[in-house]
């Protein structure tokens, strides 16, 4: 696969997920403003911070007049869980020179990621090698960095009052079942979803989104123990 | 509070984040065993983010007839299981939550 068609594939693979970040954005505009950022910082924030719930706090912080440290903090635990996708991906860019690590790590987010990692993971398998992983996790970077861009400057020109909920903010846990349920291909797997799950319900209320980070550490480990538990059985 | 400062400070935190295993990769040995939790990350974190969507309503899990969205997400897990196509789950997903909005 050329650059280009690996690039467009990435593109592609992020497209759906746009409907649901499209009123999340616009709702951040909305939400930024009425916190008393100015227009200019609340844009700005969408390509300095670039993280959707992340900035949601962040707007409230500022908002309730919090310190610093404690906001920079909050935004940490919140996004804490990217750290798992940037392992999960840095051995497909051990490869690449600085600068492109840089860039995909700047575009990491969670629709990126999830629309990226089933071709991602097809591509590492292809013995030919010759699927560049890159161009598709900058395609899907991308794609969701200039459409944030766009749906967060319209929040920010057009919105004095929130959108109508038409739900379309549901697309994105449709796309993530899209991605995730065809990827359950063990028992192990389907397990570590549901520990995963499980966990993240159960501790929904704990502040910071810790419970999302908890539940996918909850998910990881489940699966390994259980597929190493397999492993050494069929030996 | 300066907020362009404070916008700075999240910025670089939440890029180191993401930065962190790229950049250690090649640059230390991580024992075996975090090899192996690697695979499951795709599905531990995604679906640790989709499931409160869907079994929360404010806070609280509802499994009733008063929580569509539930209801629409699992038309749409059975939906991808047997078809592992996008744009159907999506398409079957959004028409489930319509329609029992509707009757709802």
């Amino acid at each position: 696969m050329k650059a280009g068609a690996a690039f467009s594939l990435g593109l592609r693979s992020v497209a759906p997920i746009l409907l649901g970040v499209a009123p999340f954005g616009l709702i951040y505009g909305v939400v930024a403003l009425q916190s008393g950022i100015p227009p200019l910082a609340a844009m700005a924030m969408s390509s300095i911070v670039f993280a959707g719930s992340a900035q949601f706090l962040l707007a409230q912080l500022v908002g309730a007049g919090a310190p610093l440290l404690l906001s920079a903090g909050a935004v940490g635990l919140v996004n804490l869980r990217h750290a798992l996708y940037s392992a999960s991906v840095a051995p497909m860019l051990a490869h690449l020179p600085q600068r492109w690590k840089v860039l995909l790590a700047y575009l990491l987010t969670d629709e990126a990621y999830a629309a990226a990692i089933p071709h991602l993971l097809a591509a590492g398998s292809d013995s030919s090698k010759s699927a560049p992983a890159h161009w598709i996790l900058f395609g899907s970077g991308i794609g969701l960095w200039a459409s944030w861009q766009l749906a967060t400057l319209a929040g920010v020109l057009i919105g004095t009052q929130l959108p109508p909920n038409l739900g379309l903010d549901f697309a994105l846990p449709l796309t993530f079942i899209a991605i995730v349920v065809p990827m359950i291909q063990s028992p192990a797997l389907l397990l570590a979803a549901l520990a995963a799950g499980a966990t993240a319900v159960a501790l929904a209320a704990l502040p910071y989104k810790v419970g999302l980070f908890v539940g996918a550490l909850a998910g990881l480990v489940v699966g390994a123990v259980l597929s190493e538990a397999m492993r050494s059985k069929r030996k | 509070m300066n907020i362009w400062w404070l916008m700075i400070l999240c910025g670089l935190v939440t890029f180191l984040i993401r930065y962190s295993f790229i950049a250690a990769e090649g640059h230390f040995q991580p024992p075996s065993w975090f090899r192996r939790l690697l695979p499951f990350v795709p599905i531990a974190a995604l679906t640790a983010l989709t499931m409160p969507e869907l079994l929360l309503v404010q806070g609280e899990i509802l499994l009733g007839g008063d929580n569509p969205r539930l209801w629409a997400g699992m038309v749409a897990i059975a939906v991808a299981a047997v078809w592992r196509n996008t744009l159907l789950t999506i398409g079957c997903g959004f028409l489930a939550l319509f329609v029992l909005q509707q009757s709802g």
